[in-house]
């Protein structure tokens, strides 16, 4: 009667809106009256501020108001850091608005308000402000040496936090071991770039607001707003309309959003701030920016000992809502899939004069990812094993599940023979392993590099529990409620929000399944405060694998209270029904019965339900899980070197993930596609570079290198299947995956393709300077190692 | 102020414009065509692509002004909801969308692409929406849906390439 939809690639409801431009971005949105916001930007990465004088541009035309950091410093309050990591963890307070000092270029110090936006920005220019230039801190390493120049004088450090995890005797591990490996990697920083610049509009109406915003995050955001401004909770509504793209970078609370809810309070009018490209990428928080330092130890045979971890982490000038949270999260990740005695991982959190950091997708993850990925490979070399077979040896194996690794999580399930197997049949891997002797036995000017990598990450944020062990401020449960309405139609609300993912379609067809409803009768609400009452918001692949579970979990309650309706109506017994296909009957008697819709309007009606029955055929549940999610997989890379010019040309990818049940495959291959490019922009294209005086020279998309079409190749997809054992579904969530392992893949195939030069690094982003640099930096006299091929493409030796 | 005449999805307007409005602002702000978005204020993005005669601009890279006399059509006057144009179809059909800012852009530039060649490779599609950025796709479904709505529009008795 209905189709099977979980599992179907159904095309998505959201698109017809989308490809016709009837779009909701909030920036489409203004409504009568509206003023439009402005604001004028630091050009120091640090100065005092001495003195703010707006009484030029409060006469340009169509000027409303202007005000300084100074005109809000009494209700402005601070920025919230929802993750205290450490007790003695240093928090400095965070003005919206700078009032006497700014720590980085693009921090807003004053603010126009006019009749349109070209009034605001043309008056920006007559604000005038006196600064005292002070010293930009932008070297990590540097800024925690003694003697260094204070981001924040009053803490007396520029560190902010330490935090450690020890498991195991790793001084044995290391003592014993024959092999004992050092390396230090870079994961450079990165701007997320929505393609959707940031935008907030705030109507208010009387002493209550609404707040449309480009958010992840409406629930989180309307808390956050409230505890900032001491506006009651109560008294604002958050709207996240269409929200065009996020990856983490949504999932904050912006000084720009307190701003504009005080705006509207003082002014008593709508006002709406979207922000240009190039003030996006100064503010919009950024990701990784992480010096790790790593000591592997291993046994000849290649089973690894121990790990050692010393990173340090970039915050930026003041931490945001999680800032200090991210690298944590990597924290559990650093093992990978591998087997060990012991960890030993230690975190500084440093402050330096530069934008803050936060989530950005894979958040932690992918930076401890590319960590043990680049190690295993050059665990490889030094013995002189293939990189897959020392994997082979070190990971989990598919009868050892459920497995507490040395990070103290549990694994619940995983299979990372068969999508290895599964990747290594579509790569022709031994095909491309012979090319590559080829190539390197003919001295081709364009090697050939093979690159893999094998990994797991934890997903579905989070165990309320697990949350709370590591200080963070809230728990990870998830909402949602179904409501089947009088005429049979069926009204879902998630507390999920989705922003591009293509959850409307999803939950839908989760609902419609579990109810035995046509599709095409459910109808997904999410990303209003005053429509969703409850909800965690959207991040760190959980919609799915929380907000999912939640969704199920009310479809089975909405299903149980049918069944007793049903069972009234038919006058049977709940055990003598069965339910299919949307329709109650009784066993072994199909000809009677009642569909839900039937039972709906019953419970509507309310004239003859069961004693004890509230009328409505509608229930709501939350989801807690009681363990993250696992997706993992194997994905491949052959890139072409070109050891003349440094340029590298991906040849073939090859990604096997296994994300558990799936419930639309379209969807899930679009995020793998999607999550592949960032990784790989990461690895070859993208950095936010500053510099010595701490500015941003990547402040536009023709200096910060998003990959275009012509620069990536086709993908090749596919999946293994071992369902989660932490939700009923069976389901892990996808968002993060193909990001997490692609960098290291592409990487470990650059520096593959390398070897015979003696490379065993080059620093991300491998632009074809830094891979020809990274050739001829390690080029020795004698030209490449033995049995490499001596001297191939060495002419150019100039460093 | 100078007066523009122009042709908008099949309406005229007869406005007084700023010489430095852009293109961009005076289709979301003076006409209300918000279906076209802007994605970055360095003409990279390509988000805000529309067509000129035919011809896809950047639409924050034209003054209104140069639109003086001339026929613009936006993603809004492609089609609508059950009547929409083989492109619009094309990137529903494979997927080729997720947030969906770049996509009236990317249907814009894929139209030009297909006026010069109306069978492209895959390789030229790449190559042909070089101009314009997805944060979501990967690119792959995007290429995927050009060349099929290719394929639909050189079918006899399919919708020409211009809309």
């Amino acid at each position: 009667m209905t189709v099977q939809e979980v599992g179907t690639p159904r095309k998505r409801s959201e698109d017809a809106r989308l490809i016709t431009g009837r779009t909701r971005w909030t920036d489409n949105m203004t409504p009568a009256g509206t003023l439009h916001v402005a604001f004028l930007r630091s050009p120091f990465a640090h100065a005092r501020i001495t003195g703010v004088d707006t009484a030029p541009a409060k006469e340009r035309p169509g000027v409303v108001a202007v005000f300084s950091g100074q005109d809000f410093a009494a209700e402005q309050g601070s920025l919230p850091c929802a993750w205290v990591v450490t007790e003695d963890m240093k928090h400095p307070a965070h003005p919206p608005m700078a009032v006497d000092e700014v720590r980085y270029v693009g921090e807003p110090v004053a603010c126009v308000v006019a009749r349109d936006k070209a009034a605001a920005i043309d008056a920006l220019e007559e604000i005038d402000v006196d600064y005292e230039p002070l010293s930009a801190v932008v070297d990590m390493e540097a800024a925690i040496a003694d003697g260094a120049d204070l981001v924040h004088e009053d803490l007396g450090t520029n560190k902010s936090y330490t935090w450690v995890f020890e498991n195991g005797d790793l001084d044995a591990a290391m003592r014993d071991a024959p092999v004992v490996l050092e390396r230090r990697y870079v994961q450079q920083r990165l701007i997320p770039t929505a393609m959707e610049p940031r935008s907030v509009l705030c109507v208010p109406e009387g002493d209550e607001f609404t707040l449309y915003s480009a958010t992840q995050i409406p629930h989180i955001l309307r808390l956050m707003l409230a505890t900032v401004t001491e506006i009651p909770e109560h008294r604002i509504r958050v709207v996240a309309p269409d929200v065009g793209g996020g990856f983490g970078s949504k999932l904050q609370v912006y000084g720009e959003e307190v701003l504009a809810l005080l705006l509207a309070r003082r002014l008593g009018r709508p006002v709406k701030w979207t922000e240009t490209r190039s003030e996006g990428n100064m503010t919009v928080h950024h990701g990784r920016d992480q010096i790790q330092r790593l000591t592997l130890a291993a046994e000849r045979d290649g089973r690894i000992r121990g790990l050692k971890v010393e990173l340090l982490a970039d915050m930026g000038a003041y931490l945001m809502l999680v800032t200090p949270g991210i690298p944590l999260l990597g924290a559990f990740m650093f093992n990978g899939i591998y087997k060990m005695d012991a960890l030993s991982f230690t975190c500084t959190g440093v402050f330096t004069t530069k934008t803050p950091t936060d989530a950005y997708r894979g958040a932690g993850r992918p930076e401890a990812t590319y960590a043990i990925e680049r190690m295993m490979d050059e665990l490889a070399d030094e013995l002189g094993i293939d990189p897959i077979e020392v994997r082979r040896r070190n990971w989990i194996a598919h009868d050892e599940f459920p497995y507490e690794t040395i990070a103290g999580l549990t694994y619940d399930t995983g299979n990372y023979e068969a999508a290895t197997d599964k990747a290594l049949e579509l790569f022709q891997y031994d095909k491309l392993r012979a090319e590559q002797a080829d190539r390197r036995e003919r001295r081709d000017p364009v090697q050939l590099g093979i690159g893999v990598s094998t990994f797991t990450e934890m997903c579905g944020l989070a165990p309320s529990r697990v949350l709370g062990s590591l200080s963070y401020g809230a728990g990870g449960w998830e909402h949602a409620s179904v409501r089947v309405l009088p005429s049979g139609k069926v009204e879902v609300v998630t507390g999920s929000s989705p922003h591009g993912q293509g959850h409307a379609t999803a939950w839908a067809q989760i609902a419609a399944d579990r109810l035995g409803v046509p599709f095409e009768d459910v109808k997904v609400l999410h990303g209003d405060t005053a429509i969703s009452p409850k909800g965690m918001d959207t991040y760190g692949s959980r919609s799915l694998a929380v907000g999912g579970v939640a969704l199920f979990s009310a479809c089975e309650k909405v299903v149980d209270k049918a069944r007793k309706v049903a069972a009234h109506l038919l006058e049977a017994s709940e055990q003598d029904l069965e339910f299919s296909g949307g329709r109650f009957s009784v066993r072994g008697v199909q000809e009677e019965g009642k569909t839900i819709q039937e039972v709906a309007l019953a419970a509507f009606a309310a004239h003859d339900l069961p004693d004890g029955i509230e009328p409505s055929l509608d229930s709501d549940a939350t989801f807690d899980p009681e363990n993250f999610s696992f997706p993992h997989g194997t994905h491949l890379c052959a890139a072409e070197v070109d050891t003349e010019t440094g340029m590298v040309k991906l040849r073939k990818y090859v990604a096997v993930d296994d994300v558990g049940k799936v419930v639309n495959p379209l969807i899930v291959e679009g995020q793998v596609h999607g999550g592949l490019a960032q990784g790989i922009a990461q690895a070859l294209y993208e950095e936010a570079v500053y510099d010595a005086d701490g500015n941003l020279t990547t402040t536009t998309m023709a200096d910060y290198l998003v990959p275009s079409a012509a620069d990536l190749p086709t993908f090749t997809t596919d999946r293994t299947e071992t369902p989660a054992t932490s939700n009923p579904m069976g389901v892990k969530g996808v968002g993060e995956a193909g990001t997490i392992a692609s960098t290291p893949a592409v990487v470990n195939a650059i520096v593959d393709a390398l070897r015979p030069y003696g490379v065993h690094d080059v620093p991300m982003p491998c632009t074809p300077e830094r891979v020809w640099r990274a050739m001829r930096a390690e080029e020795k006299p004698a030209a490449a190692e033995p049995g490499a091929g001596g001297g191939l493409g060495s002419a150019g030796g100039d460093q | 102020m100078p007066r523009i005449h122009v042709e908008v999805d099949g309406a005229t307007y007869e406005d007084d414009v700023e010489p430095r409005l852009l293109l961009v602002h005076y289709l979301r702000e003076r006409l209300g065509k918000v279906g076209t978005p802007v994605g970055c204020d360095t003409s990279n993005c390509g988000a805000c692509t529309v067509l000129m005669d035919g011809m896809s601009v950047k639409s924050c890279s034209v003054l209104a002004v140069q639109a003086d006399g001339l026929d613009v059509t936006t993603v809004e006057g492609l089609g609508v909801d059950g009547d929409t144009h083989p492109m619009q179809r094309a990137f529903h059909e494979e997927h080729a969308l997720q947030c969906g800012y770049c996509t009236p852009g990317m249907i814009m530039a894929s139209l030009d692409l297909l006026r010069e060649n109306p069978d492209p490779s895959e390789d030229e599609v790449r190559e042909g929406l070089e101009g314009n950025l997805c944060r979501c796709t990967g690119y792959q479904n995007i290429v995927k849906a050009v060349r099929r709505a290719a394929s639909d529009m050189r079918e006899p008795g399919r919708q020409e390439v211009t809309p």
